[in-house]
């Protein structure tokens, strides 16, 4: 550390695949190159030129032990390149390449994430990231652990079923002007699936991919027009224990949002990674977000939910928007965990125009 | 492009975890019908109980019997149970605070509708019929209209207490390995070794993956290669592995197909062990339905030179 801690880092591009059903035709790594070679080609940088590389991925998606190292063929991992893995969303990935930026170790980064979901029954398999003692040998799904904390809500007067709805077809009809998104336009709210949530309540399960380049200082001002800078970005946990948490509030959230900023001044645009509709009402009461801020403009996860990617693409739409001088300041949020175990917020700004 | 193939792919696995002293003293009690909590640093009772403290990460040791009822704090009505779910039949998940805890326990409340659930009613446990110590001794939980039922005095000192799980996993999958991996499957299956040039640096990969991960672009002009190769290097096998019908020693290859920028590996027969050496020409040995070369045998034509398989060490 050499005083390069007060380096501005930005997003300085963004690319996504199509969040699709079933991608049975390509592996992972075809899945991920177009997504890859779309944030080069908008840069202009190689392989070469990236500092650090930095991905987020799940092997229990695919069923498949170390899957991560066969997706580095795509980025051109030999001779060897400096890179790193969570077995998180990639907006963690991203966290730790900005720590790296921040470092002077680099001046650009490569963040990348993909999740198939399709293989597996999602469902269950997400059974095995909890508590192996008291939780897992109960296989509570992910769904009847988010349906527990919506009627939490509802009991507490916080949200009803139609306010629950309400935020659904939102989500949906926004997700109609995003050519990336699964859901696009309205969808039945449908049947219970685990009460009170019925499946509009619910994440459209679904493959995807996304990536990220950051760059420091002028290195960003270099390769992208208004690059958005990364004013703040936190990350904090909760207990594991779903009896131990209020489940009603995600004081997780509200901390990493105060560290990361945000409260200092208002947002015009949030990107919240609410994968259950009843997350976006935890979420907004955390961060305080009032009616004059736009949220999930993309559709939000509810539109398309790509496991280990979602949260990173709520910091590119939320990057993206700065890019295009549709936003000045937004909010990005990444959850990972049942119930917003584990929250990630960070705020990102533009330069004044 | 031959169609995208798709397999059943099961991962199971019996993961056998040991527990902590608090952990230990819980699922023990759970066996004899007595359920603990532990003293929190801020005086609050948490059931399940957990070796360190959610505040403070102290380390925590004061168990304390809570009641066998409770209340209901949050509820969600699973009408479609799951495979390794509590009950077979529709029911109730359910967090519930014990009489005498501050923190509520996650399960199944056996009722039959929705209609019969509320936040705040009253429940006990159902005690399994045969107790492990396991969270799974708790059957379920069941309506309980009585009064609160007195907590015991135990401490947590039990004879024979259980040190550990066993917690079984099955997931299922249907794999499918992607578009360059299939169309290499796909030529197998006629025989044939199937590999992708790169359209940057020109290797050609086998088997391909569909990416060259020196440039990081997409490899997809195929290349039939083989079927003789090259050992490049090789080793001796001396321990038998688990049910793998071959006689130790025997030896196991690199083996660069001709016109193949990577080596690939397989099971060298047809020669005794001790006669491999690096350069040895070999051809694969098919078996009737075999998928792949069951091994390579020598072709007999001379060794090849150093020089001309060097780079694919």
């Amino acid at each position: 550390m050499t005083g390069e801690m007060d380096r501005e880092i930005a997003v300085v591009a963004f690319g996504q695949s199509d969040t699709l059903r079933g991608t049975a035709e390509h592996s992972e790594v075809e899945m991920l190159m177009p997504v890859l070679h779309d944030v080069l080609e908008r840069t202009g940088l190689k392989t070469a030129d990236i500092g650090f590389t930095c991905s987020g991925s799940s092997d229990y998606l695919a069923g498949r032990a170390f899957s991560f190292t066969l997706a580095l063929d795509g980025v051109g991992a030999w001779p060897p390149i400096s890179e790193s893995h969570v077995e998180m969303d990639g907006a963690w990935a991203l966290y730790e390449a900005w720590t790296k930026l921040l470092t002077g170790d680099a001046d650009t980064a490569l963040v990348y994430s993909y999740g198939k979901s399709s293989p597996g029954s999602v469902r269950d398999v997400l059974t095995r990231q909890l508590d192996p003692y008291y939780l897992a040998p109960l296989w509570p799904d992910s769904v009847a652990l988010a349906a527990l904390q919506a009627q939490a809500l509802i009991d507490a007067g916080d949200t009803d079923e139609p306010a629950l709805a309400g935020i659904a077809a939102r989500s949906r009809a926004d997700g109609a002007g995003n050519p990336h998104a699964q859901l696009r336009g309205p969808v039945p709210h449908g049947d219970y699936l685990v009460r009170p949530l019925r499946t509009g309540d619910c994440p459209p399960i679904g493959d995807g991919a996304a990536a990220v380049v950051l760059a420091a200082g002028e290195r960003a001002r270099e390769l992208c027009e208004r690059p958005a800078w990364i004013r703040g970005i936190d990350h904090r946990i909760e207990a594991h224990a779903l009896g131990v948490r209020d489940l009603t509030d995600s004081p997780s959230t509200r901390l990493a949002a105060e560290k990361a900023g945000a409260f200092a001044r208002p947002v015009d645009t949030a990107e919240l990674h609410a994968p259950f509709t009843s997350q976006e009402v935890v979420l907004r009461k955390a961060l305080r977000l009032g009616d004059d801020v736009r949220v999930n403009p993309s559709g939000g996860a509810l539109a398309a939910n790509p496991i280990m990617a979602a949260g990173l693409i709520r910091i590119g739409e939320a990057a993206t928007a700065v890019h295009r001088g549709e936003s000045d300041r937004v909010l990005a949020h990444a959850t990972s965990g049942p119930c917003l175990q584990q929250n990630l917020v960070a705020v990102l700004e533009g330069d004044p125009r | 492009m031959p169609e995208v193939l798709t397999a059943p792919l099961v991962v199971e696995f019996p993961f056998t975890r040991s527990l902590g002293p608090v952990q230990s003293a819980f699922l023990t009690g759970l066996r004899e019908r007595v359920v603990l909590g532990v003293a929190a640093a801020d005086g609050r009772t948490l059931v399940p109980p957990v070796e360190y403290d959610p505040v403070t990460a102290e380390e925590l040791r004061d168990l304390v019997e809570v009641a066998p009822t409770g209340t209901v704090t949050t509820w969600a009505w699973n009408h479609e149970p799951r495979r390794g779910q509590p009950l077979g039949t529709p029911f109730a998940w359910v967090l519930v605070r014990l009489d005498g805890a501050d923190t509520a326990l996650l399960h199944a409340l056996d009722v039959p509708a929705p209609e019969a659930v509320r936040t705040g009613m009253r429940v006990r446990i159902r005690w399994a019929g045969e107790r492990t110590g396991a969270i799974t001794d708790i059957a379920c939980f069941e309506p309980y209209d009585g009064e609160p039922v007195p907590p015991g005095g135990s401490d947590g000192a039990f004879e024979d207490k259980v040190a550990g799980i066993v917690a079984h996993a099955r997931l299922d999958y249907t794999y499918s390995p992607g578009r360059a991996q299939s169309a290499y499957i796909a030529a197998l299956s006629g025989r044939r070794t199937v590999g992708e040039r790169c359209p940057s640096c020109r290797k050609v990969y086998v088997p391909p993956r569909g990416a060259c991960p020196t440039c990081g672009v997409a490899t997809t002009e195929q290349v039939e290669v083989g079927p003789a190769g090259t050992v490049t290097t090789f080793c001796i096998v001396n321990i038998k592995a688990k049910n793998l019908d071959i006689d130790v020693p025997y030896v196991y290859a690199h083996i660069a197909l001709d016109g193949a920028d990577l080596a690939l590996h397989g099971r060298i027969g047809g020669i005794p062990y001790d006669q491999v050496r690096m350069g040895l020409r070999v051809e694969p040995v098919w078996t009737d339905g075999g998928r792949y070369p069951d091994h390579y045998r020598p072709t007999g034509e001379p060794d090849a030179d150093y020089e001309t398989y060097k780079e694919l060490l």
